[in-house]
């Protein structure tokens, strides 16, 4: 398969464009600063695009690539990949769920931890010497407290999972209620951010779940309750976000994605209620590793003509 | 018509020694209920304290760093009831309470969930990396240096709890979800749980992958978690201590981490607090807290009713409510 064209749309990881390297004929885009250019030269021999949650296969990439036929992205989120212009043109698309739904889980309650009882400020406070001072301040307890998920698909439920091992009430709003769920349904974001203390993130982001964290959504979490984002960046209205956080309408928040990444609104550094990680979510040794694997596994089982491990399209 | 004077209710004396973190919410919310006869404020050493003004009071409110030796309840002929604010009993001398009669009662199960959940969040963070990851953020560098390294998985570790009792057990229920596998190590072997059991700590680190210390500090525990244990856990395992600092060879684990002999570390207490080992200070797999395991809103206001509940009860002659047996 060295013949195979494979377009690589940004460095993801070492094992997998090693892989792919080995495997396949790889393009790496980041090395080329010309893209039209490169695009030129190269596009007609380019079978497959391997992307994730920062850069994908949108319609202008898609339409410069006539031989394309896979986009296998190393992520669940397709947010990045134009599914429309896919499915018209016959491009296959596939995704790396399942695999990462635990590591997701498990940085969400990490994060809730982290914001409740500010463990990353009191590892500060003794790094910088102050406990000598006195003690650290009071925070609050997670366990019993009621947890709001928006979209209660494979993560959504692992979230929910742990969340009940300690003691909390679990509620959602989903774009449908699920009718095998012992869970508090609620039929909008409002309803539900006005009934938990804990809201998190766990949809997909789509047309219609951009901005789902809203101005109203925040103020009805108000300055008891706390966000967390495991989803997408732009699920949230992120200048709301920080006014409100800034101004204490909002008693904290866990973010692991943002509009810009790698940008982090440098307003939100100082703030003690926020914790803030690098789009962790998925990221361990074990579970990126299982990633790289599908995205080999569904490109390997397309060119041989053998039936895709994890196709969305 | 002649006004009766109504008669003065006798406000009951408690005694304490230095103040327990919790007092200053504890004195407010119950200095009408109790009168606090605090031997800290007094200019005078605190044995003649004792002896001039403590010899009628009978009962004493204390907490884990006030040693309450035989020579200290010598001095108080009259006491009949310590309760202590900590989980732990390794403060007190149990055995001459007994022979005094003297009533002791602890924090029972108040805060044991928080503790627990706090055990729950370093264990996270120290795998997943999320204070170090939030720093390296918070420097700017993730637009410069790209990625954050790899952290490791939760799911699947093998847990190995060192003290199954109230809060080893909330640990326990909590890591299962996580699917983590559970075993653990204690005095005795438990009957009513599943988990498999170890004899000692050092046969149970070489099964595990985590050690969660929840165990009481006594003479037997008093660095338990020592050279062998440590080396038994191995290169890829991670300590985490809720309990008391002296169950583990604080110099030897520092060194265990420096030298990457085990992988990393969330500690809450330590030997000699406040004082905390500098060379931890520029670790990235290791997360430090300032023994504030306990310290939330909800289990505060949970022990001062407790504790309130317990005074109470002594001094109305009611059975108490979380008396431990002496």
């Amino acid at each position: 398969m060295e013949a195979i064209g494979v377009l690589m749309a940004c460095p993801i990881m070492p094992y997998l464009e090693e892989e792919l390297d080995r495997r396949f004929k790889l393009f790496r885009f980041w090395n080329f600063p010309h893209k039209k250019e490169f695009l030129k030269e190269h596009a007609h021999s380019i079978r497959a695009v391997v992307g994730n949650a920062f850069a994908g296969a949108d319609a202008s990439l898609i339409d410069a690539l006539p031989s394309l036929e896979i986009v296998a992205s190393f992520s669940v989120g397709l947010d990045k990949v134009d599914l429309v212009k896919c499915k018209e043109k016959g491009i296959r698309v596939t995704n790396t769920p399942d695999v990462l739904t635990e590591d997701v889980a498990d940085l969400t309650i990490g994060l809730i931890l982290a914001t409740l009882r500010r463990i990353c400020e009191s590892d500060r406070y003794v790094r910088s010497g102050l406990w000598k001072m006195g003690d650290f301040k009071l925070t609050t307890k997670f366990s019993g407290k009621t947890v709001g998920i928006i979209g209660l698909g494979r993560i959504g439920l692992a979230i929910a999972k742990r969340a009940e091992a300690f003691g909390c009430p679990i509620s959602y709003y989903s774009r449908t209620k699920k009718t095998d769920s012992t869970y508090k349904y609620f039929p909008n974001v409002i309803e539900l951010a006005s009934n938990c203390n804990i809201l998190v993130v766990a949809c997909p982001l789509t047309e219609e779940t951009r901005h789902i964290i809203n101005q109203q959504v925040i103020d009805a979490v108000g300055p008891k309750g706390i966000l967390i984002n495991i989803g997408r960046g732009p699920h949230v209205d992120e200048p709301g976000l920080v006014s409100a956080l800034l101004e204490g309408r909002l008693g904290g928040a866990g973010l692991d994605v943002f509009e810009h990444e790698p940008e982090v609104p440098e307003q939100l550094f100082g703030l003690d209620n926020v914790v803030l990680t690098p789009h962790i979510g998925s990221g361990t040794v074990e579970t990126r590793t299982a990633m790289a694997d599908l995205v080999l596994g569904n490109l390997e089982a397309h060119f041989s003509n053998k039936p895709l491990l994890t196709p969305v399209v | 018509m002649e006004n009766q004077n109504p008669v003065p209710t006798v406000i009951p004396k408690v005694l304490v020694l230095r103040p327990p973190p919790v007092f200053p919410f504890f004195e407010p919310r119950y200095s009408d209920k109790f009168q606090f006869l605090k031997a800290w404020e007094s200019p005078i050493p605190t044995e003649e304290f004792l002896e001039t003004h403590a010899a009628s009071v009978a009962a004493l409110l204390t907490c884990g760093f006030n040693r309450i030796t035989p020579d200290i309840l010598r001095r108080l002929p009259s006491l009949r009831l310590i309760v202590t604010t900590s989980a732990g009993l390794d403060h007190i001398d149990l055995p001459e309470c007994r022979r005094r009669g003297i009533a002791v009662a602890d924090a029972g199960s108040v805060f044991s969930e928080d503790v627990a959940d706090a055990a729950v969040g370093l264990l996270l963070d120290v795998l997943r990396r999320v204070s170090a990851a939030g720093r390296y953020v918070r420097a700017g560098l993730w637009p410069l240096n790209g990625d954050y390294p790899l952290g490791t998985k939760l799911g699947g570790k093998r847990v190995g709890i060192i003290g199954l009792g109230n809060i080893g057990l909330e640990v326990a229920k909590r890591l299962e979800a996580f699917g983590c596998f559970i075993s653990y190590t204690s005095r005795t072997k438990k009957a009513s749980v599943s988990f498999p059991f170890y004899q000692s700590a050092i046969e149970l680190a070489a099964y595990c992958d985590i050690l969660v210390i929840c165990c009481m500090l006594t003479d037997q525990t008093r660095h338990m978690v020592n050279k062998e244990v440590l080396k038994a856990l191995g290169k890829e395992g991670v300590v985490i201590n809720i309990a008391r600092g002296g169950v583990i060879d604080e110099k030897e684990l520092v060194r265990c981490l420096v030298e990457g002999e085990i992988a990393g570390a969330g500690l809450d207490v330590f030997e000699r607090e406040p004082e905390v080992p500098k060379e931890l200070f520029t670790l990235d797999n290791v997360v430090l807290s300032p023994h504030c395991a306990v310290l939330t809103e909800e289990a505060v206001g949970d022990l001062c009713e407790l504790l309130a509940a317990n005074l109470e009860a002594f001094f109305s002659n009611k059975p108490l409510i979380s008396q431990v047996a002496t």
